[in-house]
């Protein structure tokens, strides 16, 4: 049933059909002909940002805190070219996005037209996949295929380039199936082979130091994922610990809970890790946050691996069992396997096991010292956290990147899923505060809280500005410790404390820069008056600027410096830091 | 585990791979549409991957499918990313390593300009003659021969072409296939 419309219109109604609910884009002229289609609708509501790259970021945590995929909407050019920091970030974080960017007309490609970039060649190593659209008659498929890509498999980002004039052509919109679209290559593995599912479950029955390695594969393939994850591993009895990415899928509350594991992991994590003789790595990937030196990763454990992608499995470490498919999928028949076998947890066998690591966990590796005179920054998460608990809201928490982010995986617990939101593969400071932004939008009765640095959240401070326009509450929280603290601390780990250009000399004053805005600021230096802020702060119907003034040269342990295998896990008493690491260990990232 | 990688204390010695490199041919069926090699070039390019020879054409136009022939060096565990990479991409359909199934045949052609008179031209008559080089075109001074053949017999044709007035060369990269009544 073809309806003629043009190429702005049938973007506007490729959207609606796919149940796209909210766009986050930025106008410009190559994108006019779309943004006035929109105007003349209602179905598809437009969030306005201040900058490309916030788009993107609140597509991520629209994403991530839905499970469905985020849409963006950006002009050609430098619109085009400031969404790129997005779409890495979510191509390594594996996060559905599509991201329309209009173009110049046909007619001016390649002559470098006003604000015209070759948007299908800077974005191609940062997608999934990406579509210059030449001819009316594709955009109804491509649009449709876009989606399907983005949302399918290992999720990823997909770019849809629209010149201008294709925005005017009038065509035949129509739905396509997806039997019909074009790249009848893609298909991807969603059912793991029974055969190896069985010999997986073989091997777990028959361990004695298993451990369950989960990561962001178990939360993208849908909440029943980590219902499957509770069941397998309650009846299995095993011990599971969690990437950054994978936080929540499996509940913290949960005695089973090792919390999380790799650089900044904890002791009992990591040494689980090192001396269990089966992993059960699940929607994980091997990531050098994680395994540290690779020649000494778990080095007597036999290792099954289950991820929808087959390019992940043996790429940085060997496993014996590989299962590729959805981890979904996979946990089920894991557990109807066992449940075949047995009706038992393997409670007595693994008892020793379990002993082991109630011994790591009594090192307490997450303890800090406390102060009467400063604010710790681990402390104030702590009470965030549990001033959070007790709200009746359903709490979402994204951060942006360096020490905060690692406290924040440490101290804030999570009992379930995409309720956390952070930028693990890319690293990207200035994340947390657009994330929230889109978290929020998706979720408008929410708490929603960015954990930031006071460094990272300048890199997007300005989406503040879009918070007041769509009277999003969101609470962005900034341990203030007037420093770029985790490169400060990796300089005093690597290159003798020499501090080249790791803080900050002048520092906004967040409450006045709050109000500017808009919003509300508060600031809190003295621990006494912590609590009495936090509930200030939550009290607010509006966004909040938290500047929390942390103390200044605070580390982030445990640690595991790169280069070192987990049992060399560096502990919070550990005084001096820069005697830690050799020659060779400097050169590392 | 990972036994054969040195101890370098780093978490990134992944590329300090110790194993021998080998040399792979590998057939990649492909949906034919714009910017296809740039994804496959690309990839190789954005992973540090080595490409040795690339061929591209389409070659079932009703299905707008091409064969990409790629000969890369790398060593086993490379190699398999390789193929694992190129299958990730969208428009690729299948990847084959000819080389690790082993039955195939491999051709390729070349253009060859030689120029000489007297002596040089007859000699290089008979060495064209023995490669089984045929003439495309000719002039009182100079010849273009077209050759086909594996790789190394394109190489020698080349190498006794030297000394005889060599102006330039151009290859096709290879193409192979493999043998037997099954396709891709
Ligand atoms: C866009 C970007 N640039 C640079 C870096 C490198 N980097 C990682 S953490 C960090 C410092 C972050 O400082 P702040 O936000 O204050 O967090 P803190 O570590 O002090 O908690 C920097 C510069 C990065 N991750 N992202
Ligand atoms: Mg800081």
């Amino acid at each position: 049933m073809a309806e003629k419309m043009t190429g702005a219109e049938m973007v506007i109604q490729a959207l609606a059909d796919q149940g796209v609910e909210h766009i986050f884009g930025y106008p410009g002229g190559a994108a006019l002909p779309i943004y006035d289609a929109m105007f003349q609708q209602e179905q598809v509501k437009h969030i306005l940002v201040r900058h490309e790259q916030g788009a993107t970021h609140m597509a991520e945590g629209y994403a991530r805190s839905t499970g469905k995929p985020g849409v963006v909407l950006v002009t050609s050019g430098p619109g085009a070219t400031n969404a790129v920091t997005g779409l890495t970030d979510a191509l390594m974080d594996s996060i559905p996005l599509v991201c329309i960017t209009a173009q110049v007309p046909t007619s001016l490609i390649g002559t470098d037209g006003f604000q015209e970039c070759d948007t299908v060649g800077i974005t191609r190593s940062c997608t999934k996949h990406n579509y210059l659209v030449k001819d009316i008659k594709d955009l109804p498929r491509v649009l449709h295929e876009a989606f399907h890509i983005a949302t399918t498999g290992r999720p990823g980002p997909v770019v849809v380039d629209i010149p201008k004039d294709i925005q005017f052509a009038l065509g035949d919109y129509y739905k396509p199936e997806i039997e019909t679209l074009r790249h009848a290559s893609y298909r991807p593995q969603v059912d793991g082979d029974l055969k190896a599912i069985e010999a997986a479950v073989d091997l777990m029955l028959r361990a004695e130091r298993p451990v369950f390695y989960t990561g962001g594969g178990v939360i993208n393939a849908g909440p029943e994922a980590s219902e499957n994850l509770r069941e397998l591993a309650e009846l299995t009895g095993f011990p599971v610990t969690s990437t950054l990415m994978g936080l929540g899928a499996f509940p913290a509350s949960n005695s089973q809970w090792l919390g999380m594991l790799g650089m900044h992991g904890t002791y009992e994590a990591n040494w689980a890790m090192h001396d269990c003789d089966v992993m059960i790595n699940i929607g994980a990937r091997f990531d050098d946050r994680i395994t540290g030196r690779i020649d000494a990763f778990s080095p007597n454990s036999r290792k099954i691996h289950v991820d929808i992608d087959p390019s992940s499995i043996n790429k940085i470490i060997r496993v014996d069992i590989p299962i590729v498919g959805d981890c979904n999928r996979v946990l089920e028949e894991m557990i109807r396997v066992w449940r075949s076998r047995t009706n038992q947890p393997r409670t007595e066998a693994i008892a020793p096991w379990w002993k082991q690591i109630e011994k790591w966990r009594s090192v307490g590796s997450l303890n800090f010292k406390n102060s009467e005179t400063t604010i710790k920054p681990q402390w104030a998460i702590q009470r965030l956290y549990e001033a959070t608990r007790n709200q009746s809201k359903d709490v979402f928490i994204t951060t942006e990147v360096g020490q905060h982010q690692m406290w924040a995986a440490q101290h804030f617990h999570f009992d379930k899923p995409n309720r956390w939101m952070t930028s693990g593969g890319l690293g990207t400071m200035g994340y947390g505060l657009p994330a929230a932004v889109g978290v929020q939008v998706a979720h408008p009765d929410a708490l929603v809280i960015d954990i930031a640095g006071e460094a990272s959240v300048q890199m997007t401070m300005q989406e503040m500005s879009t918070a007041v326009q769509y009277r999003l509450p969101i609470k962005i929280f900034i341990l203030n410790n007037e420093r770029m603290g985790m490169v400060r601390q990796w300089q005093d780990l690597l290159h003798g404390s020499r501090y080249a250009h790791s803080y900050s000399e002048s520092l906004p004053d967040f409450v006045k820069l709050a109000e500017a805005y808009g919003g509300k600021g508060i600031r809190c230096e003295n621990p006494a008056e912590l609590d009495a802020a936090i509930a200030e702060m939550l009290d607010y119907d509006g966004p909040v600027l938290f500047d929390v003034i942390v103390e200044k040269d605070e580390n982030c342990l445990p640690m595991i410096p790169s280069g070192k295998p987990h049992n060399e896990i560096i502990l919070p008493d550990t005084a001096n830091l820069g005697s830690i690491i050799d020659e060779k260990g400097r050169a590392l990232v | 585990m990972n036994a054969h990688m040195q101890p370098t204390g780093s978490a990134y010695f992944l590329t300090q791979e110790t194993q021998q490199t080998e040399r792979h041919t590998l057939s990649v069926l492909v949906d034919n549409e714009p910017g296809i090699l740039a994804r496959v070039v690309g990839l190789f390019s954005a992973r540090g991957y080595n490409i040795e020879s690339l061929t591209v054409s389409e070659t079932e136009h009703g299905r707008r499918l091409s064969r990409i022939t790629v000969v890369v060096v790398a060593t086993p565990k490379v190699l398999v990313q390789i193929k694992l990479q190129l299958e990730r991409l969208v428009p690729v359909h299948r990847v084959h390593d000819l080389t690790a199934e082993g039955n195939y045949v491999e051709r390729e052609l070349a253009l060859i300009k030689v120029k000489g008179t007297g002596e040089h031209r007859a000699e290089t008559l008979r060495l064209a003659d023995a490669f089984r080089a045929h003439i495309v075109d000719a002039t009182v001074e100079s010849f273009v021969f077209e050759v086909t053949g594996k790789p190394d017999k394109i190489d020698s044709f080349i190498a006794l072409m030297g000394p005889l007035g060599l102006v330039e060369v151009v290859r096709t990269g290879l193409a192979a296939i493999g043998r037997g009544p099954e396709g891709m």
